[in-house]
């Protein structure tokens, strides 16, 4: 089999470590921060709740954390 | 007023960068010792150094650009960057807390690289396993550190407090680590890293706020506000898994 060249195995590396960094074994999270982004950018687009952004923002973060952990809970109970 | 926004921006700052840096400078030095041990101590220094001197190029050619880039767009990357490292960090520590996973153990982990190390071939002179062995140890661990301490030291416009801070962490576990050589599982690693966790889910939070416009009540004091919460937060979930969870994976397996 014919070996990639090194500029194409430095890329790979580099988009493999970023993948590990922040996907790896939980996409979970990094699903979470994207939707939490979203939803939080939508609620300071709508001009009228700023303030209700970082509430938002917050109440959002703790429960992804909560529903990773829950996750991880019922993995290891099967 | 201006000296309380200051001064809790620096401290969680200091706290973050000084704390990761710490535990991944535990974990990479375990590694260099295992190799030193093994195979010698001058191909472990020379993969030291020269992961050491790659790390300090990146930061070299990466810290500068980032300064450059609009703070909005700076803080919102770095705040989502911030919040899922932090996150995976946090989740880890409350399972480990809780007994769902194993504790880091760094004796463990010394016993299994010198077993590996010693079932190879010995080379002569240049140890090229050796130096291969430390210098990944010490780049992979410290690709951590630099990430650390270039997102939270440019979001934060303050590049130098984080580079020092890193420093001294180093340089502080460096010494110790040599000093007390092999028993690097007696520092508590579970705890800083859920320190490290809550301090960067809560400056990716608010980083995040800041780079989408949120409004936080009080400005930048509201990060020791976030700290709070998040502490609260993981004190509760590390109470709810250990009273819903009667089977320990630290129990039952190592």
């Amino acid at each position: 089999m014919k070996q990639s060249s090194l500029p194409i195995r430095l890329l790979k590396g580099f988009a493999m470590f970023w993948w590990d960094f922040l996907v790896g074994d939980t996409p979970e999270i990094f699903v979470a921060v994207l939707v939490i982004m979203g939803v939080v950018a939508l609620v300071s687009v709508s001009g009228h709740a700023h303030s209700a952004g970082a509430a938002v923002l917050t109440v959002l973060a703790v429960l992804a954390l909560g529903a990773s952990v829950w996750r991880a809970k019922r993995a290891v109970k099967k | 007023m201006l000296g309380v926004t200051v001064s809790s921006g620096v401290f969680v700052l200091v706290g973050a960068v000084f704390l990761a840096c710490a535990v991944e400078m535990v974990e990479a030095l375990t590694i260099v010792f295992a190799v030193g041990h093994t195979r010698g101590w001058r191909s472990a220094t020379e993969g030291t150094v020269v992961a050491l001197v790659a790390l300090a190029a990146l930061v070299a050619a990466f810290g500068p650009t980032l300064v450059s880039v609009p703070l909005n767009v700076l803080r919102l990357v770095v705040g989502g960057v911030l919040l899922i490292f932090g996150m995976q960090w946090l989740r880890k520590a409350i399972l480990r807390s809780s007994g769902l996973k194993a504790k880091h153990d760094e004796d463990e982990i010394y016993k299994e690289t010198v077993a590996e190390l010693s079932a190879m071939s010995t080379s002569t002179d240049r140890d090229r396993i050796a130096f291969v062995m430390a210098f990944k140890g010490v780049f992979l661990e410290g690709l951590e550190v630099v990430i650390t301490v270039l997102t939270l030291g440019t979001s934060a416009h303050r590049l130098g407090l984080a580079v020092v801070t890193a420093g001294v962490a180093i340089v502080v576990v460096g010494i110790v680590g040599i000093i007390v050589a092999q028993q690097l599982s007696s520092v508590p690693e579970n705890a800083m890293k859920m320190a490290v966790g809550i301090l960067l889910v809560s400056y990716g939070t608010f980083w995040t706020g800041e780079g989408l416009k949120v409004h936080w009540p009080g400005g930048d004091t509201m990060l020791l506000g976030l700290v709070g919460i998040y502490v609260v937060i993981t004190f509760l979930y590390v109470t709810w898994l250990r009273s819903s969870n009667p089977l320990r994976i630290s129990e039952v397996s190592a």
